[in-house]
C-alpha cells in the first residue's frame, strides 16, 4: 500500500471535519476523493500533504509514518485549484523551483525543466510569466513544477475547478493520459462526480467527514452501497419504492406485464438525450418518474409529450431500496 | 429528482477559520518580531504621547482650564477651526468632482492630472507657502498685487491661509474616492440611465451613497490634516496674534516665550490638537472595516 | 479643472519661474552656498537613513499586524497612523518630552543631529507599513503552501517567494517616506534649534531666505524639494504600473 490512513480525524473548532478515517491508497494508481463540499476530502488530502496536522490517527506514505512530518520533507507534489503559481517568477523559474530548494545543479535543473515543459506542452512558455498564460496553461505549469521533484505521491485540490467546461474536459483527459505514462501514486479531490468516473481507478465516497464507500467506478455506480451513493454518482428517479437510474427504466407506448401505466406530463431534449417526466395514472400525487433514453429511441418509439405510456425497471441483479 | 449536484456553499474550512493561513511556526520565532515592534512602537509613539498629556496636566486641571480661556487661545482654535472648515469643504466638493473625473470619463492629460493629485503628499508645506507667495502677495506676487487693490487680501490673510490649508489636503479624499470609484465600476449607474434616470440623479441616487463611507473617511483624514496644518500656514500668515495666528502657530510661539504659564499654555493647546487627532482616527479606524464588508 | 489649475498648477510654476530669475549662476550659487549646501546634505543624508530603518521596521511591523495575533494589535493600527495625523508642531513636542532636557531617560537629544533623525522617524513611521500590508493581507495562503510543497524553508519561503512580492509596495512606502523626510518642517522647529550647519534642514533654509526677502534664492532650494517630489510621483507611477503587469 502507498498511503495507509489509519483513525484520522480533525476538527476546526467545534466543527469535525474528519472523523476515524481509515483508508488504503494503493501505489501507482489514480484515486478520486469525491464528495459535496464541506465534506472533509480537501482536509484529508491536506493531512496526507502534511499542510494540515491530523488531532488523531498516523499517516503512513511508502512505509514511512509521516504523521509528523512537516510539508517540506514529504516529498509530496501538491497541485492547488488556483494554480498557487510564483508570480515574479517565469514559468522555467516556477517549475525549477523545487530542484533549486534541493541544490541540484543548474545543468540538471534545466535539462529536467526543459524534460517537464515539453512533457505538458508549454516549452514555448517557458520565459513567460504566469500572468501570460491562460488558466489551463498555469495549472499545467503547476503540475510539471510538482512532478519535477519527483514525488512519492501527487495530490490535487480540485485541480480542474477554477477552469471553463471545455478546458476541464480536456485536461481531464489529458491528466489521464499523463497518469498512464508515469504512474505516479496520484490522489485528486473533486466534487464532479463525472470527472471522478472518467479519471480515477478508485473513487473514495466521502460525505460529513466520514468514507461512505470505497470501490472502482464501476462499482459505486451499479452497486451503490446507500441513496446517498447512488444519489451522488448519478441520476436517480424513485419507482416501484425503489430507487432506480432514470436511464435503467424501460418505456413503450403499450401496455406490457408488470409495466405501470403514466402519461408523459415533460419531454425535454438535451443533446442526445431525451428527458421524461411521467406521472403514474395510480398516484397522481406523487413526483413524477425520470425516464432518460436516446433520441432514436425516442423517436422510434413515438413518445411525445401527453403521450400514455407504460415503465418497468430493467432487471438488475441487485437494488437499493429507498428510505 | 436529484440529477447533477447544485451550486456548492462556501467550504466549512473558510467559514469557519476565516481566511485560511498557514500560521505554524515554533512560538519562539513568533516572539520576535512582535516584541521588536511593540518596543519600537513603545518608544517612537506611546511614551512621547504619554509624557505630552502628562505634561499638560502636571500642575493639576485648573491651570489647563485657565489656558484654554485666554483669549488669544479662543481666537486661536476658532481661527484653526474655521480655517479647517472652509479647507475641507473645498476639498470635499472638489476632490468628488475630479475623482468622478478622473475614472468616469477620458480626457488627453488625465494620467498627468492624476499624479498631480499626490504631489501636495510628496511636497513640503513650506514650498506650497512660498509659491502661494509668490502669486499672491500684494508686494511681489503676481496676481497679488491686481487683487489687492480690488481691495481682496490673500496672502498674511485668511483667504490665503484657507488655500494653503486646502492644497496640503488636496489628495486625501481624491485617494480614497478614487479606488472605490474604481472598484464599484459604472454597472450601476449605467442600469439607473436606462431606466431614466438623468446624469445628476444617477449621481445623487446611486453613486453618492455607494462612496459615503470613502467620502467620510477622506474628509475625516483632510479634516485632521487641516487643523494641524503649520509650515504652509506659516509662510503665508505672518502668524499675527488675534489676526492671523492659527492653533499650531500658537503652539510654537508659547513653547518658545519664557516662563511656566506659556509653557503649559503650549502643551494645553498641543493636547487638544493631539486629542482632536487621536479621536478622528479613531472614528476613521473604526470606519475601515465597514468598507470592506460593502 | 479651472479651479485645480489656480490652485496647483501656477502657484508651483511660479517657483519654477522665480527660481531662474537671475538665470543659471544666481541659482547655482544659491544651492552650494556654504549653509545651503549643508542644510541640503543633512536633509537628503538624514532622509536616506530614515528610509532605510523604515524598510526593515516598516515590513516587520506590517508583518506583525497582517500575521499576528495578540491582545492590544488594533491599538498598534491606530498608533501607527499617529503620526499621519498629528500636527507636526505638536509631534515635535511629543519627542521633545522623551528625547528632550526633560527626559525621564536621561538623555538629551534636543539641537543635535539625532533629533533630525528622529523627527524624520516619526513623521514617516506610517509609509512603509501602509503601502505593505495590503499586499500582505492579499497573498494567497496557497503560494507559501506550495512553496512549502516544493520543499522551502519558512525562511527560504519568505526570501524567496513572500519578499519579491512586497518589493514594489515596499519600494513605493519607501518613495513616500524619502519625500515627506524630505520635505519635514514643523516637528524640526523645537526639536533640533534649526542651527546653522548642524541642524538645519532645507525647509528651514527656505522660510529663512523668504523671511530675509530673497524669495529666488528660497525658489531655488525650493526647486530641489519639487523636483524630487515629481521624481517620486513619475517612481510610483511606474511601479504601478509593473505590478499591474505581473497580474
Amino acid at each position: 500500500m502507498s498511503i495507509k490512513i489509519s483513525g484520522v480525524g480533525k476538527r476546526f473548532g467545534d466543527f469535525v471535519a474528519l472523523s476515524d478515517i481509515d483508508l488504503d491508497i494503493p501505489s501507482g494508481q489514480l484515486t478520486a476523493l469525491l464528495g459535496p463540499s464541506g465534506g472533509g476530502k480537501s482536509t484529508l488530502l491536506r493531512i496526507i500533504a502534511g499542510l494540515e496536522l491530523s488531532d488523531a490517527g498516523t499517516v503512513e506514505i511508502e512505509g514511512t509514518d509521516a504523521t509528523d512530518l512537516p510539508a517540506q520533507k514529504r516529498n509530496v507534489g501538491f497541485v492547488f485549484q488556483h494554480y498557487a503559481a510564483f508570480r515574479h517568477m517565469s514559468v522555467a523559474a516556477n517549475v525549477g523551483f523545487g530542484l533549486k530548494i534541493r541544490k541540484r545543479p543548474k545543468k540538471e535543473i534545466a535539462g529536467k525543466v526543459d524534460e517537464l515543459l515539453s512533457l505538458v506542452h508549454l516549452s514555448q512558455f517557458a520565459d513567460r510569466l504566469p500572468s501570460q498564460l491562460s488558466g489551463g496553461q498555469r495549472q499545467r505549469m503547476a503540475l510539471a513544477r510538482a512532478l519535477a521533484i519527483e514525488p512519492t505521491v501527487l495530490l490535487l485540490d480540485e485541480p480542474f475547478g477554477a477552469l471553463d467546461a471545455k478546458v476541464r474536459k480536456e485536461l481531464r483527459a489529458w491528466l489521464r493520459r499523463l497518469h498512464d505514462e508515469m504512474h505516479v501514486t496520484t490522489v485528486f479531490v473533486t466534487h464532479d462526480q463525472e470527472e471522478a468516473l472518467e479519471v480515477a481507478d478508485q473513487i473514495v465516497v466521502i460525505n460529513n467527514g466520514r468514507i461512505e464507500q470505497v470501490g472502482t467506478p464501476d462499482e459505486l455506480y451499479d452497486r451503490p452501497s446507500s441513496e446517498f451513493v447512488m444519489s451522488f454518482l448519478g441520476p436517480i428517479t424513485m419507482l416501484d419504492g425503489r430507487l432506480v437510474r432514470p436511464h435503467d427504466i424501460e418505456v413503450v407506448a403499450v401496455p406490457f406485464p408488470d409495466a405501470r401505466a403514466g402519461r408523459i406530463s415533460r419531454s425535454s431534449r438535451v443533446g442526445f438525450e431525451v428527458r421524461l417526466e411521467v406521472n403514474l395514472i395510480d398516484t397522481p400525487q406523487a413526483p413524477p418518474v425520470l425516464v432518460t433514453l436516446t433520441r432514436a429511441e425516442a423517436t422510434a418509439k413515438r413518445l411525445d409529450q401527453g403521450a400514455a405510456v407504460w415503465i418497468k425497471p430493467v432487471e438488475a441483479d441487485w437494488s437499493c431500496h429507498g428510505r | 429528482m436529484a440529477e447533477v449536484l447544485t451550486e456548492p456553499p462556501v467550504t466549512a474550512r473558510a467559514a469557519v477559520t476565516g481566511k485560511v493561513i498557514t500560521v505554524r511556526s515554533h512560538s519562539g520565532f513568533r516572539w520576535v518580531p512582535r516584541l521588536v515592534v511593540i518596543t519600537y512602537l513603545f518608544f517612537l509613539v506611546i511614551w512621547p504621547v504619554a509624557l505630552v498629556a502628562k505634561a499638560t496636566f502636571s500642575r493639576g486641571l485648573a491651570p489647563v482650564i485657565e489656558a484654554l480661556q485666554q483669549p488669544d487661545v479662543l481666537f486661536a482654535f476658532q481661527l484653526t477651526l474655521s480655517i479647517a472648515f472652509w479647507a475641507v469643504l473645498i476639498n470635499t466638493v472638489f476632490g468628488v468632482i475630479i475623482s468622478i473625473l478622473l475614472t468616469r470619463y477620458t480626457f488627453p492629460g488625465r494620467r498627468a492630472l492624476s499624479a498631480m493629485i499626490d504631489v501636495p503628499l510628496s511636497v513640503s508645506p513650506i514650498v506650497v507657502g512660498l509659491a502661494l507667495l509668490l502669486v499672491y502677495s500684494g508686494r511681489t506676487g503676481w496676481l497679488g498685487g491686481v487683487l489687492e487693490s480690488a481691495g481682496l487680501q490673500i496672502v498674511y490673510a485668511p483667504p490665503g491661509m484657507i488655500m494653503a490649508t486646502a492644497f496640503v489636503s488636496l489628495p486625501l479624499v481624491i485617494r480614497e474616492l478614487v479606488p472605490v470609484l474604481n472598484e464599484i465600476g459604472t454597472d450601476q449607474e449605467q442600469a439607473a440611465r436606462s431606466l431614466g434616470a438623468s446624469a445628476m440623479q444617477s449621481f445623487l441616487r446611486i453613486t453618492l451613497p455607494a462612496i459615503k463611507w470613502a467620502l467620510l473617511y477622506g474628509v475625516v483624514l483632510s479634516l485632521a490634516r487641516s487643523l494641524g496644518e503649520f509650515g504652509a500656514v506659516k509662510i503665508v500668515s505672518g502668524g499675527v496674534a488675534m489676526r492671523t495666528q492659527t492653533a499650531t502657530l500658537l503652539v510654537e510661539e508659547r513653547y518658545q516665550q519664557f516662563g511656566l504659564d506659556n509653557t503649559i499654555t503650549a502643551y494645553t493647546a498641543a493636547f487638544v490638537l493631539a486629542l482632536i487627532a487621536v479621536i478622528a482616527l479613531v472614528v476613521v479606524t473604526s470606519l475601515r472595516p465597514k468598507e470592506e464588508y460593502r | 479643472m479651472l479651479w485645480f489649475s489656480l490652485l496647483v498648477l501656477i502657484p508651483l510654476l511660479a517657483i519654477v519661474i522665480q527660481a531662474s530669475e537671475g538665470g543659471w549662476q544666481a541659482y547655482w550659487d544659491a544651492l552650494t552656498s556654504p549653509q545651503t549646501a549643508a542644510a541640503l546634505r543633512l536633509t537628503v543624508t538624514q532622509a536616506l537613513l530614515v528610509t532605510l530603518v523604515n524598510i526593515v521596521m516598516g515590513t516587520t511591523i506590517a508583518w506583525v499586524l497582517v500575521r499576528d495575533r495578540f491582545w492590544g494589535k488594533q491599538i498598534l493600527e491606530v498608533v501607527i497612523d499617529i503620526p499621519f495625523a498629528l500636527p507636526t508642531i505638536v509631534a515635535g513636542l511629543v519627542l521633545l518630552s522623551l528625547y528632550g532636557p526633560s527626559s525621564p531617560l536621561g538623555v538629551d537629544w534636543a539641537n543635535t543631529k539625532g533629533a533630525v533623525f528622529l523627527a524624520f522617524l516619526f513623521v514617516t513611521l506610517p509609509f512603509v507599513v501602509r503601502t505593505v500590508q495590503p499586499v500582505l493581507i492579499e497573498l494567497e495562503p496557497e503560494v507559501e503552501e506550495a512553496a512549502a510543497s516544493l520543499g522551502a524553508t519558512r525562511f527560504r519561503t519568505f526570501a524567496s517567494i513572500i519578499l519579491p512580492a512586497l518589493a514594489p509596495a515596499i519600494t513605493s512606502g519607501a518613495a513616500l517616506s524619502f519625500a515627506r523626510g524630505l520635505s519635514e518642517y514643523g516637528s524640526l522647529v523645537l526639536l533640533s534649534g534649526n542651527l546653522p550647519y548642524s541642524t538645519e534642514v532645507a525647509s528651514v533654509r527656505i522660510l529663512s531666505y523668504v523671511e530675509g526677502d530673497k524669495l529666488t534664492e528660497a525658489a531655488a532650494v525650493a526647486s530641489i524639494l519639487l523636483v524630487v517630489a515629481l521624481l517620486v510621483i513619475v517612481l510610483l507611477d511606474l511601479i504601478s504600473r509593473r505590478v499591474a503587469r505581473h497580474g
